[in-house]
């Protein structure tokens, strides 16, 4: 992709600037930069619920800017599962029905949902916080309810926004190595992170600083 | 997306607010209440009315002939023919019952039985041979004298069931004879089960012709029965076809008309009770438009979510409609039950048969349905329109 990004303002923000960026299947991308310096931006465009200002972006071949809303929110809902920086968890709905919501828009069939469900919340860690609503959950436990619905619908590509930030040592391990586990199975992550932790442990990582993004080494 | 998947989060959606929820329903149930009460309402009294106006007296039309000054009379005999061929017509006689018939004495030659009073004072009045069906009655006994017996002038009579039962006649396989004022008839007939001129009964019936002997000259009453619905044209038809000359003379006794009494049970209230439920329909509709709107805004990112998870436009709108329809059609039952149990209970006050017409049973609540649908619109576009990355920030 080769994509630039204003927001409308005077002057207006160019919170990404012809950034170019190719990812490959199964790639483990860190995205690390200063806080306002466009990481989510970027992901935003990656996950196609943004349209970059200009530029190009190809999602497995498909170039997906001038398709219309209809196919970007089935590429989206097919195969990009997303872990937002605020979680977006419904209140009054049971971490369940939360994972559960992931495939509710898809084609997939409605029996079986509950298990994989659960098998995806087992997965996380968070077996015993089924039927709790998401207000009663510590900020570790919310991320990772949301990486069990980003994992339930099945993506192949997965976006993390700050993944691990509210958990602790541990708990961060524990992502890290699900992460590892994931890209064994060919599953394309891209996170965004302050931590060198995470950083370190993704195969590649790049910076974007003002807009303008630059590989490390 | 499956239909109950989506029904699913509708309804989620519907009571992790339920105080909410219910309050929006309210203008609704109001509306609903106010218009199935009124329509309701309206019928049961509708009915009670209609069904005190049986048939017989809403096609019963009487026209008193006064007496002439001039010596010709007003109408004529034969007049009543001219009557009989309207349409709408079902039986005319016309009837002379002047004060010189009543109280005639009328002696029956049947074995004089010493301990019975043979003589009585009957009235006796002169009418055209469509008498039977003009009175609503039927010959119990015999037959009426016809066309042929009132042209030759025979003096034959035709006397009611009560005046049979004073005077003893039983049957008329001898052919009994009465004296009229002295004067001897053959009794063609007994006159019975009047539902019209009940006080036929007790009368001595003669052709007009044999009539003129006890003062019966002219028409001075013709009884009319009209079809169902026919009343007022006849009404308005009969004098000229009585007479010609003279109609403006003849006065009409019509009943009024059944649409008349519907008319009138579906009063001005009514109209105004009408006009405030559908004001209150107006405003719930408003109520559900308005907070469905805010629960839109409260949502954002609850609409952002669903995008990313890859829900497409419709289906954000679908879940808003489907959600302010819900509310709508549950404002509909409430309402449609609410109503209903007014009715009963107006009906139980007043004594009337509670008229529940299945038809606005059901349409209360797709009325509900159909002013929650509308009233989401709006509010459901403007969640649809959103875009993802806004939505989500
Ligand atoms: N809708 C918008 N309108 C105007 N400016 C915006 C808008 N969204 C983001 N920006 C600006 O674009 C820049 C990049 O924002 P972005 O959210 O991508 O930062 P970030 O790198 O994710 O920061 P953080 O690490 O704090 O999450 C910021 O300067 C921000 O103020
Ligand atoms: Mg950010």
């Amino acid at each position: 992709m080769k994509v630039s990004r204003e927001y409308p303002a005077a002057p207006p923000v160019r919170a990404l600037r012809e950034v170019s960026l190719r990812v490959e299947r199964g790639e483990h991308l860190a995205i690390v930069g200063p806080s306002g310096s466009g990481k989510s931006t970027l992901l935003n465009v990656v996950g196609l619920l943004d349209r970059p200002t200009s530029g190009g972006y190809r999602l497995d071949g498909v170039e997906t800017t001038t398709l219309r809303d209809g196919a970007r929110t089935r590429l989206r809902g097919g195969r990009i599962g997303f872990v937002f920086q605020s979680f977006h968890l419904l209140p009054h709905r049971s971490v369940l029905e939360n994972v559960m919501l992931a495939e509710i828009y898809g084609g997939r069939p409605r029996r079986g949902r509950r298990e994989r469900a659960l098998a995806a919340l087992e997965r996380v860690g968070l077996g015993h916080r089924t039927g709790f609503a998401p207000d009663r959950l510590s900020g570790g436990e919310r991320q990772r309810a949301a990486i069990a619905r980003a994992l339930l619908g099945g993506p192949s590509l997965l976006l993390c926004d700050e993944p691990t930030g509210n958990l602790d040592s541990r708990n961060t391990e524990a992502v890290l190595d699900l992460f590892g586990e994931l890209r064994e199975q060919g599953l394309t992550i891209v996170v965004i992170t302050h931590e060198q932790e995470v950083s370190e442990r993704a195969g590649r990582r790049v910076r974007i600083t003002d807009g303008v993004l630059v590989e490390e080494e | 997306m499956h239909v109950r998947d989506l029904a699913g989060e509708a309804v989620a959606g519907l009571l992790a607010r339920p105080v909410r929820t219910a309050l929006t329903t309210l203008g609704t149930v109001l509306g609903i209440t106010t218009l199935v009460v009124t329509l309701g309402v309206a019928a049961t009294a509708g009915n009670q009315i209609v069904g005190r106006f049986d048939e017989l007296a809403a096609t019963a039309v009487t026209v008193e002939v006064p007496e002439s000054t001039t010596g010709a009379p007003v109408v004529t005999w034969d007049a009543v023919e001219r009557l009989t061929r309207l349409r709408g017509v079902e039986s005319a006689a016309a009837v002379a019952d002047a004060v010189e018939g009543a109280n005639v004495s009328v002696r029956s030659n049947a074995l004089v039985d010493p301990a019975r009073v043979t003589t009585h004072a009957l009235t006796v009045l002169a009418a055209t041979t469509g008498l039977p069906g003009a009175a609503r009655g039927r010959m119990t006994l015999g037959r009426f004298y016809d066309e042929g017996h009132v042209r030759r002038g025979d003096r034959v009579a035709v006397i009611g069931e009560e005046a049979a039962r004073m005077l003893g006649i039983t049957r008329l396989d001898r052919a009994p004879a009465i004296f009229v004022g002295g004067h001897a008839y053959t009794v063609l007939g007994v006159l019975g089960d009047l539902r019209r001129e009940r006080n036929l009964s007790a009368a001595v019936i003669l052709p007009p012709t044999a009539g003129r002997r006890f003062g019966l000259r002219e028409v001075t009453r013709v009884l009319v029965n009209t079809s169902l619905g026919a009343t007022d044209l006849i009404a308005r038809q009969a004098p000229a076809a009585l007479s010609p000359g003279a109609g403006d003379l003849l006065q009409v006794i019509a009943p009024p008309s059944p649409a008349r009494a519907r008319d009138a049970a579906r009063d001005d209230a009514d109209a105004l009770f009408l006009i405030l439920g559908l004001v209150s329909l107006v405003v719930g509709a408003l109520g559900i438009a308005n907070v469905t709107l805010v629960t839109v805004m409260e949502r954002v990112q609850e609409i952002g979510l669903r995008r990313a998870l890859g829900a497409a436009r419709r289906h954000v709108a679908a879940q808003f409609l489907l959600e302010s329809t819900l509310i709508g059609l549950a404002g509909g039952v409430i309402g449609a039950s609410l109503g209903v149990v007014a009715i009963v209970a107006v009906s139980a006050v007043q004594q009337w048969t509670p008229l529940l017409d299945v038809r606005l049973a059901i349409a209360a609540p797709l009325a509900g349905a159909l002013v929650g649908l509308l009233a989401g619109l709006h509010p459901a576009w403007r969640a649809a329109r959103m875009e993802p990355v806004d939505a989500l920030r």
